[in-house]
């Protein structure tokens, strides 16, 4: 194939580049990455500064914990990439653990923390806060690569037996944020499981069960009101009184006719009305993205959607050229949960999807997104640092 | 089997980034293809006002009586987005509704159908407001229904009792006023699409599609102040129009208060004489058609009353005037009493007017110590023109002239003014004394009172001849031609005749003759006046030669008590005559009541301590009853008050008007019989307060009678005082 020989000149480029610490790495990931990360931290400047001028405090009070939370991402990630991702697989029942009695543990009334009407946050010290469920992501994606590859490398596909463990285990964790009614966040869950599934090879009606399950379990769930009732919770919390949210199609609204002015160059940075008129709610959150439409423009707003799109394309290139399974599933994994996060964000943010409450991967404020966010890529970095583009990949 | 999962990656690689391109096509088709449609929907879609209607502004006497108050009512309200959610789209609670309020449930529903959708009425009875806007089906509705709704909540959902303001008239005194406060009425579209056009948004303005607005009199001339501005509740709404918040609320800003120069019981005097008037020419055997009577204060041009016969009951606007009424109100049989006799009535102002010819001939060389003669008739032109009653007085003064308002000196004078122009064949810029003395006194030109109705009437003259015949001498020409062939068709006579007139209008009807001069400066011809603007003459006369715009408003006052605006007068012009000519006029003025035409009615009236100047005046007009003027100021060495009565077809000057006159000279300084009692004043405090009223905490005002209104004693004149205040 003739892609092999291009990238072995370029791993050899990189090894004469860059110092041996950094062989391997994949640039074009990260630097995405790195990227949407700064924008985020531009649009959270953007969408936070009026309000919280508004509020009397510093306007620049967001842009530098957005700031400070992308270097401690920056970090975490580094570490994780220094790392063999195979500890990850070693470990991937200790991460699990930590998940599971994280999501527990926010349940427990003082401990966890109730933030804007979910009680998905865990307190530390120093006012710093963690939502377990996004940790959650990351921990289920290796464990289930872990379960649909351990010892069967000499098998092409996951047995029965090991789907059904899989998809048990991921079950306990997805019920515990359920129960936080974070429910955006377990659809992202559930269909970035089935994407592992998927890629494991696995045979189709187990595939097809599990997509009907999550399906169903979403009816299930919208029957029984969380949706509603975690998002009036949810939208209380606007940093503006005067607004009183009373459902989600107001934000839908909102955030369309801010994307809608924004036209092929935007209204200018820190120059739109809806977004400076404070008129989107949870803007810096999970409509940060209208900003981005109606301040950037067209042209503003299809380059994030670009640069998660060479996320994603790094990302698969990863999972294809993976040297064992389990990098492979849990690069699919990343890959799935990016690409369906993000669509499901920036879907909300136009319309073509239900409102729930998920963040836009680097580019939305929130600490515990963009740590285990940066992670994940620590992860896939790790995973590519050990390709040798000099050999056919043989996956087993 | 390698290939299967490397297939499945591909898939699910194509299916990642497709969802990707998915949401560059979805923006695309949000800011590129309908990005208009959304910057639009940034303005109108996402936002709903609602407005809360601002309380309307008092108006109030010269001393705070309410003359246009607010009740305050119990208006029952649905709002129909809620009903609508019921799967008997509230049919329910529209009977429950029906029953309790004693209405038809057809009419409920008629009121609750916005306008212009299938099966509405026609407004008012349709909404035409906003449909986030709870929509009144009773108003004035009786405090106990009002419980038995307010009670049982859950039986009436979506239901609302509130108390809102109702406007009242409370009429202190039996007072009338109608057509100096006017009315309001509906806005109409058309008045909403030219303020969207000029760019008013509706935030900003005030008009809404359910507001009122004056559409007559003080109500209208100060509606900007009265009407205040609307509350607005700007809710945030989605595409199917579910509200989703509140973005922004402003309370509404209650109207201000209108304080008038009007004294509420000397209006109800003047309008009880005015009538008495009428009813003395009645009795006379004349028709007694309309009449006028204005009361102003000559030192600054403040009306201090001004009645309109035949008027009606103001309170018909209140409840939504029908059509019927309304028709009555403009129908010449009831004698138009839509129209106000005092600022709009134009009548000749007959030999009230010698005032103006009498400064016009001392001001153009003719001595006032010089004698005149005055013979029963005297020939002009060809024509012969009588005194009245073809009463001669010989050689006699201007003064006597004035007394006894001998009609040939004037023509005498008229005649030669008129020749010294050149007669027939005018000089180049004649002079035209007397046409430009009456502009002076403020004639022909709109008096400028703070009302919408004044009308500027005309003065008889070379000019308007000319400007008559330039307007008008075209189809008096192709008449002159063709004749009036419609006219033929039944009475050949008369279109023989008609064209006689167009002939010679057409060919002389731009000549200013001695026969029109003579009749000009009697007060009669082609002058026409208001009773207004003559008030505003005998005014200046008395203060000394200032013509004041009148004013019926004295100030603009805040709901809080504090003023907004103080109304000033305003000087209209200053007549170009001499202090010894303004002297010698008032000074004759003063006599026609001592021993002229105008002492008949004064027998009696102290006039040795009071002074009265007076000038009468029985205008003729052709084929109808003669027209009694009556013109005055008090007292007349130290002038206060100018007092103009007029009664068309109503008979003589002293006969007529004069006693009236009297009467409300005596109310007003207190005369009883041969005493003179000034804390018997009409005015309170025995003269016109120049202060504003006082208006306490609760934004009701404070007036003379408030007592009697707190501690009901039987006079029934002020028993529904009741009102609410403007503040919300």
């Amino acid at each position: 194939m003739s892609y092999l020989s291009v990238n072995k000149s370029k791993a050899i480029k990189r090894n004469r580049v860059n110092d041996s610490f950094f062989i391997g790495y994949d640039w074009v990931l990260i630097t995405s990455a790195l990227l949407l990360s700064v924008i985020g931290a531009a649009l959270v400047y953007s969408a936070s500064n009026q309000r919280l001028q508004d509020a009397g405090l510093p306007s620049d009070f967001y842009l530098q914990r957005h700031i400070f939370n992308l270097i401690l991402g920056l970090i975490l990630g580094l570490i994780v990439s220094r790392f063999s991702f195979r500890t990850a697989r070693a470990y991937a029942i200790v991460i699990y653990a930590f998940a599971v009695i994280g999501l527990l543990l926010v349940l427990i009334p003082g401990v966890g923390k109730s933030q804007g009407g979910a009680q998905a946050w865990l307190a530390f010290p120093g006012g710093f806060t963690f939502q377990p469920s996004e940790f959650t992501k990351v921990a289920l994606i290796t464990l289930l690569a872990m379960v649909l590859t351990e010892k069967r490398d000499s098998e092409l596909v996951p047995h029965d037996k090991d789907v059904l463990l899989g998809l048990s285990l991921a079950g306990i964790p997805a019920l515990l944020v359920l129960l936080q009614n974070d429910f955006g966040t377990v659809m992202i869950i559930g269909a970035t499981l089935l994407m592992v599934l998927v890629a494991s090879g696995t045979k189709l009606r187990w595939v097809f069960g599990s997509l009907f399950a999550v399906l169903f379990a979403g009816y299930i769930a919208s029957q029984l009101n969380f949706i509603k009732d975690y998002q009036l919770k949810r939208l209380a919390t606007f940093v503006d009184p005067t607004l009183d949210p009373l459902g989600a199609g107001y934000n839908t609204l909102q955030a369309k006719i801010a994307i809608g002015s924004g036209g092929w160059f935007g209204q200018g940075y820190l120059n739109g009305p809806q977004t400076q008129g404070k008129y989107v709610p949870a803007q810096r959150t999970d409509f940060i993205f209208t900003v981005a439409g109606e301040e950037l423009g067209f042209f503003g707003a299809t380059l994030v959607i670009l640069l998660i799109g060479l996320i994603l394309y790094r990302l698969s290139k990863i999972a294809l050229k993976a040297p064992d399974r389990f990098g492979r599933l849990t690069a699919v994994g990343v890959a799935g949960w990016f690409a369906i996060q993000s669509f499901e964000n920036i879907g909300m943010n136009l319309g073509i999807m239900p409102v729930t409450g998920v963040p836009l991967p680097f580019v939305s404020y929130g600490g515990s997104s963009m740590f285990v966010s940066w992670m994940a890529i620590g992860l896939a970095v790790a995973i590519g640092r050990e390709i040798d583009d000099r050999v056919t990949p043989i996956i087993r | 089997m390698q290939d299967k999962t490397h297939i499945r990656l591909r898939i699910l690689r194509a299916v990642l980034l497709s969802l990707m391109f998915t949401l560059v096509g979805r923006l695309f088709y949000i800011q590129i293809t309908s990005g208009e449609d959304f910057q639009q929907a940034s303005q109108r879609n996402a936002f709903r006002e609602v407005f809360t209607p601002s309380v309307r502004g008092l108006i109030l006497d010269q001393v705070g009586r309410p003359v246009v108050a607010n009740k305050s009512t119990v208006v029952i309200s649905v709002n129909t987005r809620i009903l609508e959610s019921f799967e008997d789209k509230g049919a329910s609670v529209i009977s429950k509704l029906s029953s309790v309020l004693n209405l038809p449930e057809n009419e409920i529903k008629d009121r609750l159908t916005p306008c212009g959708t299938k099966g509405a009425k026609k407004p008012p009875i349709c909404w035409s407001g906003s449909l986030f806007q709870p929509i009144p089906i009773a108003q004035d509705v009786d405090n106990k229904i009002a419980l038995q709704i307010m009670e049982q909540r859950s039986d009436f959902p979506g239901v609302t009792a509130e108390l809102n303001a109702l406007r009242q008239i409370p009429r202190p005194f039996d007072v009338n006023m109608a057509h100096i406060i006017g009315y309001v009425g509906p806005v109409t579209d058309k008045e909403i699409d030219k303020q969207k056009k000029e760019g008013i948004s509706s935030q900003d303005f005030a008009l809404q599609n359910n507001d009122k607005i004056g559409r007559s009199g003080v109500e209208r001339f100060y509606d900007a102040w009265l009407r205040g501005k609307p509350g607005v509740t700007v809710l945030a709404v989605d595409k199917a129009s579910n509200i989703k918040g509140v973005v922004k609320e402003i309370d509404p800003d209650p109207g201000k208060y209108v304080v008038l120069n009007i004294d509420a019981k000397l209006q109800s005097l003047v309008e009880e004489q005015l009538a008495a008037a009428i009813e003395r020419a009645r009795a006379k055997n004349y028709v007694g058609e309309s009449g006028a009577a204005v009361v102003v204060d000559v030192t600054n041009g403040h009306v201090l009353a001004m009645a309109t016969y035949p008027s009606y009951d103001p309170r018909i606007w209140l409840g939504g005037i029908t059509s019927e009424q309304f028709q009555a109100l403009s129908d010449p049989k009831s004698g138009v009493p839509l129209i106000s006799r005092a600022t709009q009535g134009l009548f000749a102002p007959a030999s009230i007017f010698k005032v103006i010819s009498t400064a016009a001939a001392a001001e153009n060389g003719f001595d006032l110590n010089d004698i005149y003669q005055c013979p029963p008739q005297m020939e002009i032109g060809n024509r012969v023109f009588r005194n009245y009653e073809s009463i001669g007085f010989g050689a006699i003064t201007m003064q006597r002239a004035l007394e006894v308002s001998c009609d040939t000196v004037y023509y005498d004078i008229a005649n030669k003014l008129w020749l010294r122009d050149g007669g027939l064949n005018p000089v180049d810029n004649p002079k035209d004394a007397l046409e430009k003395m009456s502009f002076a006194f403020g004639l022909g030109s709109k008096s400028g009172i703070d009302l919408p109705e004044d009308n500027k009437g005309r003065v008889g003259g070379r000019i308007f001849k000319k400007e008559f015949w330039e307007k008008n001498h075209e189809v008096w020409c192709e008449r002159a031609e063709k004749g009036y062939p419609e006219v033929a068709e039944k009475d050949p006579e008369r279109a023989r005749m008609l064209q006689k007139f167009a002939v010679e209008n057409c060919t002389e009807g731009m000549r200013f003759r001695a026969g029109d001069a003579v009749n000009t400066s009697i007060g009669q011809g082609d002058t026409v006046v208001t009773p207004l603007q003559m008030a505003m003459v005998y005014a200046a006369i008395a203060n000394g030669g200032t013509v004041y715009e009148p004013r019926v408003v004295k100030a603009i006052m805040n709901p809080d008590g504090t003023i907004a605006q103080q109304i000033n007068s305003k000087v209209k012009s200053k007549l170009p005559i001499s202090e010894e000519t303004l002297k010698y006029i008032q000074k004759s003025l003063v006599g026609v009541t001592i021993s002229g035409t105008g002492a008949p009615p004064f027998i009696g009236f102290p006039l040795s301590r009071i002074p009265v100047a007076t000038k009468t005046g029985t205008g003729e007009v052709l084929g109808k009853q003669s027209t009694s003027w009556f013109a005055s100021y008090a007292p007349a060495d130290n002038p206060k008050y100018a007092v103009v009565m007029m009664v068309a077809q109503g008979g003589t000057g002293s006969g007529t008007s004069a006693p009236s006159v009297r009467r409300i000279y005596e109310e007003i300084f207190g005369v009883r019989g041969n005493t003179i009692d000034p804390d018997s004043s009409i005015l309170f405090g025995g003269s016109p307060n120049n202060s504003l009223p006082k208006i306490r905490l609760d934004g009701l005002p404070n007036y003379p009678e408030i007592d009697e209104l707190l501690n009901p004693s039987p006079s029934p004149s002020i028993s529904d005082l009741s009102i609410t205040k403007a503040s919300s």
